[in-house]
């Protein structure tokens, strides 16, 4: 048996002229219309696309072996901070592939697609409970793609109240990447604040920007460093009383599903992404689903279309539709209905779990971190000392010593069975580690997980340089990402020859 | 007190799992874990959510809500930029395999090859299609990877005007509208405004199912203007690569390449782009380089366009790249090679016009715009679109979308033979029939 990790060549490569897998249908309609016969030639391709020409057989054993070439939730523990690798349940896969559901065309009439608006319908209430928000938008594809429309709607706000000056927006320099780069999409400018002792957003910072070109601050809550941010009704005030929105960035919402709520705390606006707290598969980097929620002041400018249900005396149960949203609606934010498939999981996930399993869910996610924590301290102290929510941020200086740094740590876990954790982020913390164990995983996985730091942490002391070449038992050996971004090499080619710009 | 033992579905731990980690932790309970959360904050019941449900009862309801989609049980001839084509069986297996499915990001190389091989030979697929030739791993979706495409032209160029042919999808022309609109975005008219054109757009075959000519099209740009078309993947066995004539940047929507209709998503919006646009495009890239022993292996690359690198002065804020529809995409094409994508479009480009032959012998019912070239879907003029729509539902046919009130969209992919196209003729003549009787 060949080994699990051997190379695979590209899929171009292993293409011989002639081949060809699935085949379609004859031609069967009397006197067929050709492009040739009716459009001008320069229309029609000159030269056909190199795509692989192979067998299906072949096309099976490629794709087959490149998935052993991945880590994965379904082969070993994923503790990478920020992104909450859950068990993604199978069942729902399954439900999501259902044809009422894969099967339905976006353009089918709302009476012929009552099931999938009563589960979207059914999916708002339950973001609206779960959150305190009063109405959400399951529109947006992703978390980034929420929060865009969050300071959207930030700027449509003050826009509608005249208050044109809020071109400013505030997050803490512990703040997710997509954060500043979202508000700066939406065309604001992006202010850091610093954090404090306690490993809190510095609110002497915030006050000093609460003026009248506060338009939002944006904050997650657990923040970065995986610590509840217990002054966040301070926070929400100051900024409520400068005349700004508080935006919540739903990443870490794991920590606290089912025990405390964003509108409680202050927020304003929000976001969620399904693929952590609900568990949707991550799917190598989407799809995912990022909902947008607001309060009653803000939903006039949620994006559309939105589900309306409507009681009908006449018919048994209530029908739905979609609607437009008013002319204060931000707009459109992508084409159709959002990404469905994905809400069909988080909305059974959400169904299995039930108001008090999603309780127990942010129960264990945080008692996973702090075991974890726990068991890492003699080698890797937490960045602060205090409980930690649903990921705990460590201090990667323990291999310093040694001449080793947290990227060398990181590699040698990957040799160990294990994916990585978070690197280097929050950019705050020196050599930072994040590590998210998540409630899925057995306690036995996270005792492993520890000692093999453990053991890798011993190892540097005796001889670092087996822990600088680490990986070794991966499918391929430390990759040099500068030399790739140096000249980029972004695409194969049939020869050199070709490689000549097209167009 | 909450009970040890977790009743929750996914939960792994035994009761005497959570009392051993409570005890090293030295705290009675789980709720002491959030003593940190102010007291007021803290919810003191569940949420109500109804009671949870079994793996039975779960697929018994959700089941019977799929049930309920009558639409998707009737013989599909909707369009409009997703297309019910059929899906190879080999897709959805190897697709379903939890190595992909699962995975994230392939932040750590070593332990992602599998992620990012597909991703490069993604690219090289989608470079081949566009004919341009640096592709990017992949957006949302087509709206969006086109508001994309117009906002790195508003970076590019420095200009703030965008000029939409005539044709452009309307969602598609919101949605760069949205993302445009604090960019300070203008829409404006193809033949004016000439200095002020950042980019200029153009759908290939356009929302009503022409086919355009890009070419010309582009060729009336201003000067300095960058030139992105939205096209349909699945015509370019047949249609020539935008980039071969004269595109700067191309998108199009991938769903019609081995994505499931899932009522509008998920999707996947494709890019490429002229070599001297690489350092502005938006989003994940994957390159080929080398490990330290010298053999082949891939990476994500020029990331630091990206915003968890350059956070407020990224080219964009995405982060995904819909990566497991780009597998999806990636295996289809590898079904079809290139004969197959050529035949997929020969095959529709053949039933649709045979398609519009029978429909437009019905009286009332005609092509909306006349002597327009199509390609595998075409606008057709009715008496009432609306009614129309829903009665061919009730004979068993999908029409649409309506897009006024005497016109809607009729597409013919490769999954609809000729016994099924002449009762959709048929239907729709009796229904016709029936309307003014």
């Amino acid at each position: 048996m060949p080994v699990p990790d051997a190379p695979e060549p590209l899929i171009f490569e292993r293409s011989r002229p002639g081949r060809r897998a699935l085949r379609l249908p004859e031609i069967d309609v009397p006197e067929p219309s050709r492009p040739e016969d009716d459009l001008p030639s320069g229309w029609l391709r000159a030269r056909p696309p190199a795509l692989p020409e192979v067998g299906e057989p072949e096309v099976v054993r490629h794709f087959t072996r490149l998935s052993r070439r991945n880590f994965a939730v379904d082969t070993g523990m994923y503790p990478l901070g920020s992104c909450t690798m859950k068990y993604n349940p199978k069942i729902n896969d399954t439900l999501a592939g259902l044809d009422g559901f894969a099967g339905l065309h976006p353009s089918a009439p709302d009476a012929l697609a009552q099931g999938a608006l009563a589960l979207l319908w059914e999916l708002e209430q339950d973001l609206c409970r779960l959150t305190g928000m009063d109405a959400f938008s399951l529109q947006p594809a992703a978390g980034a793609h929420g929060e865009l429309v969050g300071m959207l709607i930030a700027s449509a706000y003050h826009r509608a109240r005249g208050d044109s000056a809020r071109r400013r927006v505030v997050v803490p320099d512990a703040a997710h990447g997509t954060n500043p780069a979202s508000a700066a999409m939406a065309g604001f400018e992006v202010v850091e604040v610093g954090t404090d002792a306690r490993g809190g957003i510095d609110l002497e910072q915030v006050r000093a920007h609460a003026d009248g070109r506060l338009a939002a601050l944006m904050l997650t809550n657990p923040n970065t460093l995986g610590l509840f941010e217990g002054e966040v009704r301070e926070v929400a005030q100051v900024v409520h009383q400068a005349g700004g929105l508080l935006y919540y960035d739903g990443a870490n919402l794991n920590a606290i599903v089912g025990r405390a709520r964003p509108a409680d705390m202050g927020f304003d606006v929000c976001h969620l992404n399904l693929h952590k707290t609900f568990s949707t598969p991550h799917g190598m980097g989407g799809p995912g689903a990022g909902p947008v929620g607001v309060t009653r002041r803000l939903s006039p400018y949620l994006p559309g279309p939105l589900v309306r249900r409507r009681d009908v005396p006449a018919v048994a149960g209530p029908r739905y539709a979609w609607d437009d949203p008013g002319p204060e609606s931000i707009g459109r934010v992508r084409a159709l209905h959002g990404n469905f498939g994905v809400l069909v999981r988080a909305y059974a996930y959400i169904r299995a779990n039930g108001g008090s399993g999603l309780r127990e869910v942010s129960g264990h996610a945080v008692l996973a971190a702090n075991y974890l924590a726990a068991l890492l301290r003699p080698w890797l102290p937490a960045s602060h000392d205090r409980i930690c929510m649903h990921e705990v941020v460590t201090d990667g200086r323990a291999l310093a010593p040694h001449g080793l740094r947290a990227l060398d740590l990181c590699k040698a876990l990957l040799d160990r069975g294990f994916h990585a954790p978070t690197m280097y982020f929050p950019l705050i913390v020196p050599e930072a580690l994040m590590f998210e164990p998540t409630e899925t995983e057995p306690r036995e996985a996270i005792e492993a997980l520890a000692a093999a730091v453990g053991e890798i942490v011993a190892l540097a002391e005796r001889d670092p340089e087996a822990v600088r070449q680490a990986p070794t038992q991966t499918p391929v050996g430390r990759v040099d990402e500068a030399s790739a971004a140096r000249r980029p090499v972004l695409r194969w080619y049939p020869s050199e020859g070709d490689r000549a710009p097209e167009g | 007190m909450e009970e040890l033992g977790p009743r929750a579905p996914y939960l792994p731990h035994a009761p005497g799992d959570v009392a051993a980690m409570l005890a090293r932790l030295g705290l009675p309970d789980v709720e002491a874990l959030f003593s940190e959360l102010p007291e007021d904050l803290r919810l003191s019941a569940p949420v109500d959510l109804g009671p949870a449900l079994d793996e039975a009862s779960l697929a018994r309801r959700v089941g019977q809500l799929a049930g309920a989609n009558t639409a998707a049980g009737l013989i599909c001839f909707a369009g409009g930029g997703v297309y019910d084509r059929y899906l190879p069986a080999v897709v959805q297996a190897l697709a379903q395999r939890g190595e992909f499915l699962t995975a994230y990001t392939p932040y750590q190389p070593e332990v992602s090859q599998g992620t990012l091989q597909v991703t490069f030979e993604f690219q090289t697929m989608v470079s081949e299609l566009f004919g341009l030739p640096v592709a990017t791993a992949g957006l949302y979706d087509g709206s969006t990877a086109l508001a994309e495409a117009v906002l790195m032209s508003r970076a590019a160029t420095g200009r703030r005007g965008v000029a939409f042919a005539s044709g452009v999808h309307p969602q598609w022309r919101a949605v760069v509208e949205t993302y445009g609109q604090a960019q300070g975005l203008v829409a404006l008219d193809l033949d004016g405004h000439a200095d002020d054109v950042a980019a200029v757009v153009v759908q290939q075959p356009d929302y009503f199912g022409r086919i355009v000519d890009v070419e010309a099209l582009l060729a009336r740009r201003p000067a300095g203007a960058l030139g992105v078309v939205a096209v349909d993947p699945s015509t370019l066995g047949v249609l020539e690569a935008p980039g071969r004539q004269g595109a700067d940047v191309v998108v199009a929507e991938g769903q019609p390449l081995g994505l499931p209709l899932a009522y509008g998503g998920p999707y996947l919006g494709l890019m490429a782009a002229r070599d001297d646009l690489l350092r502005r495009l938006p989003g994940r890239i994957c390159g080929q380089g080398r490990d330290a022993a010298g053999q082949r292996a891939f990476v994500l690359t020029l990331q630091a366009r990206e915003q968890h690198i350059r956070r407020a002065r990224a080219t964009s804020n995405v982060c995904t790249n819909q990566a497991w529809c780009a597998l999806a995409v990636t295996i289809y094409l590898s079904l079809l090679g290139p004969r197959g994508l050529a035949e997929l479009g020969r095959l529709g480009y053949a039933r649709a016009h045979y398609a519009a032959g029978l429909l437009t012998r019905i009286p009332g019912v005609r092509l909306a715009i006349a002597g327009a070239p199509f390609f595998h879907e075409f606008a057709l003029r009715v008496p009432e679109a609306e009614s129309l729509q829903a009665a061919m539902a009730a004979a068993g046919f999908l029409v649409g979308p309506v897009i006024d009130r005497h016109t809607l969209l009729i597409a013919v992919t490769e999954r609809r033979d000729r016994g099924e196209i002449d009762g959709l003729a048929a239907a729709m003549g009796k229904v016709l029939r029936d309307a003014g009787a």
